[in-house]
């Protein structure tokens, strides 16, 4: 390679052309602010990791009893139940609530932000309590022709339980957040596209879910995953409520035996390892969706670590080469 | 004039808020004819264009496509507009292609040609895949069917749109200066595909700047200055002996 680019350079140049000098080897530049900083941390970590291991009352041994025990792994698997009905709830009627607030229709523009207005702008713990007691405001549910016959009715005491309270406070919620993040993935799209598929003959809806979306969908994507992590997250909120999620299953586990901190322990793990989960999966999608910007999507990880690997050994090789 | 146009503007206007962009435009594209539009930007030409397949709204006058209005219908001396599935099935039927080519990045070559027939003309899978491969050999690109847009070159990008908008076998193309956002040298690549379809009889109107082009295929050639068309005729004449001064002042700068 070396002698071959020589060789060309005195082919196109005069022969007497210059050698390529040799690699800068510079003295590095000090940091020492690096080195002061460096300290402060391993002396917090040395504390931090002194108290988890020799402080008694963390109980470890009880978070490994409780850990996979029946009653967590079954909230566990609610927690995981309402984030993904949730997500969909919110994610459908987001979908619904941006076209609205695109469409030319001020009614059903003024609609779509009224909606939003609203539900973002009460706190969601209190839309979680509000949609527990919706009995106090409406006593009896019914189902029939406004202000005409009805068809069926109940109870809403009967019907309106924990789980479907938690659907509707984290859902309708979330539609609202949902709503302005596919707006913003909608918006993103160049208007070039809308233009060519309308001239093909597409109609509106046909542009939307077949041009506009999937072109969106790397601007939606990515905030969506992240409101995914922040609900799994939320669902801890409807133990309020009394629905046996994954936090209120270890309420009730330590409200019997008042192992307080162990039980919050197993729940924060579990949170923890599935937002990674969550994440992991977030980082696959991601790229699922880059599809057509193949220089910028198509190396995954392991090929990113390969190339990390590589350029550093050639780094290393070069300066060991040098010395 | 012959008995049927295939495009037939009478004295139409278009304006945005109170800029006039047309002023009274008309034109007769007979069915077969290359009419190429030239003029400064600005001139409304590619507006015009776009009024053709109601991309844009015409204030006032008459546009017609093979013996329809464009986005109404005429009852009695009463105007409706038309729904918006009445429109898509006029638009279907013509063909468009854009100076910045908007194929659909997401999809392949292929998915790109084949969308439109499936989804709209509800053509069978392996019909359409079929009949997209052939356009695709024809405008020189059989061999990338499964590459994405963006690993294309303009010229390449410019060749798909041609080829997805023939997918719909569309009685009229409209073309939106095809070769203004293309290096200069694949300009020529374009330029044969279109000259190549020009052939085969398809009717065709061509925004564009490209004089040498309009000499060569067109059947005809308008200059449009100030949302009027101020000279038309036959290309060689028009370019090489100007009558209107604006028409010369114009070739003279591009010339």
């Amino acid at each position: 390679m070396v002698s071959e680019r020589f060789v060309m350079a005195t082919l196109e140049h005069k022969p007497e052309v210059a050698a390529r000098p040799e690699r800068i080897r510079a003295i590095p530049k000090r940091h020492p602010g690096r080195w002061a900083v460096a300290l402060v941390i391993v002396v917090l970590g040395l504390m931090l990791l002194h108290t988890i291991l020799s402080n008694p009352r963390w109980q470890w041994g009880v978070v490994g009893d409780y850990f996979t025990s029946r009653r967590i792994l079954a909230g566990l698997l609610s927690t995981f139940l309402l984030t993904a009905i949730a997500m969909a709830v919110g994610i459908v009627l987001g979908v619904v609530l941006a076209v609205m607030r695109l469409s030319a229709n001020p009614l059903m523009r003024s609609a779509a932000s009224a909606y939003i207005w609203f539900f973002r702008g009460t706190p969601v713990f209190v839309q979680i309590i509000f949609w527990f007691n919706i009995s106090a405001l409406f006593p009896k549910l019914s189902l029939g022709i406004p202000f005409g016959p009805e068809f069926v009715s109940g109870s809403a005491n009967t019907f309106i339980t924990p789980f479907l309270a938690a659907i509707l406070a984290l859902g309708l919620n979330e539609a609202a957040y949902m709503a302005e993040i596919v707006r913003a993935g909608i918006i993103s799209v160049d208007p070039g596209q809308t233009e060519a598929a309308q001239a093909l003959g597409m109609s509106r809806i046909l542009t939307l879910r077949r041009i506009v979306l999937p072109r969106a969908m790397r601007v939606i994507i990515p905030p969506t995953g992240n409101q995914a992590i922040g609900m799994l997250k939320t669902t801890s909120l409807v133990s309020v409520i009394a629905y046996t999620e994954l936090l209120y299953s270890a309420q009730l586990i330590y409200s019997a035996n008042y192992k307080t901190i162990p039980l919050l322990l197993v729940a924060s793990l579990w949170y923890l390892l599935a937002t990674t989960v969550l994440s992991i999966g977030q980082y696959y999608i991601e790229r699922r969706f880059g599809r057509g910007n193949a220089h910028l999507s198509h190396r995954g990880v392991m090929l990113r670590v390969i190339d990390y690997l590589r350029q550093r050994r050639r780094i290393a090789t070069d300066v060991g080469g040098r010395a | 004039m012959n008995q049927r146009s295939m495009v037939r503007a009478e004295n139409v206007y278009k304006s945005y808020g109170s800029i006039d962009v047309l002023h009274g435009v008309d034109l007769n594209v007979a069915p077969g004819e290359v009419c190429c539009m030239i003029g400064a930007s600005g001139s409304g030409k590619s507006t015009f264009l776009r009024c053709i397949n109601h991309l844009e709204k015409i204030d006032a006058g008459r546009l017609s496509v093979d013996g329809d209005l464009v986005g109404y219908i005429e009852r009695g001396d009463k105007l409706f507009e038309q729904s918006e599935r009445e429109i898509a099935t006029k638009r279907a039927e013509i063909g468009m292609v854009f100076q910045r080519f908007n194929l659909f990045e997401q999809m392949t070559v292929l998915g790109n040609v084949m969308e439109a027939p499936v989804r709209v003309k509800r053509q069978g899978k392996s019909e359409a895949r079929e009949r997209a491969e052939r356009l695709l050999s024809r405008v020189g690109l059989a061999d990338k069917a499964n590459a994405y847009p963006q690993q294309l070159s303009g010229g390449q990008q410019q060749r798909v749109a041609i080829a997805r908008a023939l997918a719909m076998e569309p009685k009229l193309m409209l073309f939106d200066e095809p070769t203004s956002a293309l290096d200069p040298e694949l300009v020529g690549e374009v330029l044969q595909v279109m000259r190549d379809l020009a052939t085969t009889g398809m009717t065709m109107v061509v925004v564009t700047h490209e004089m040498a082009f309009a000499r060569e295929v067109g059947d005809s050639l308008v200059f449009l200055d100030g949302g009027v068309i101020v000279e038309s005729g036959d290309p060689r004449e028009v370019l090489s002996d100007p009558r209107h001064p604006r028409t010369k002042a114009f070739l003279d700068k591009v010339l």
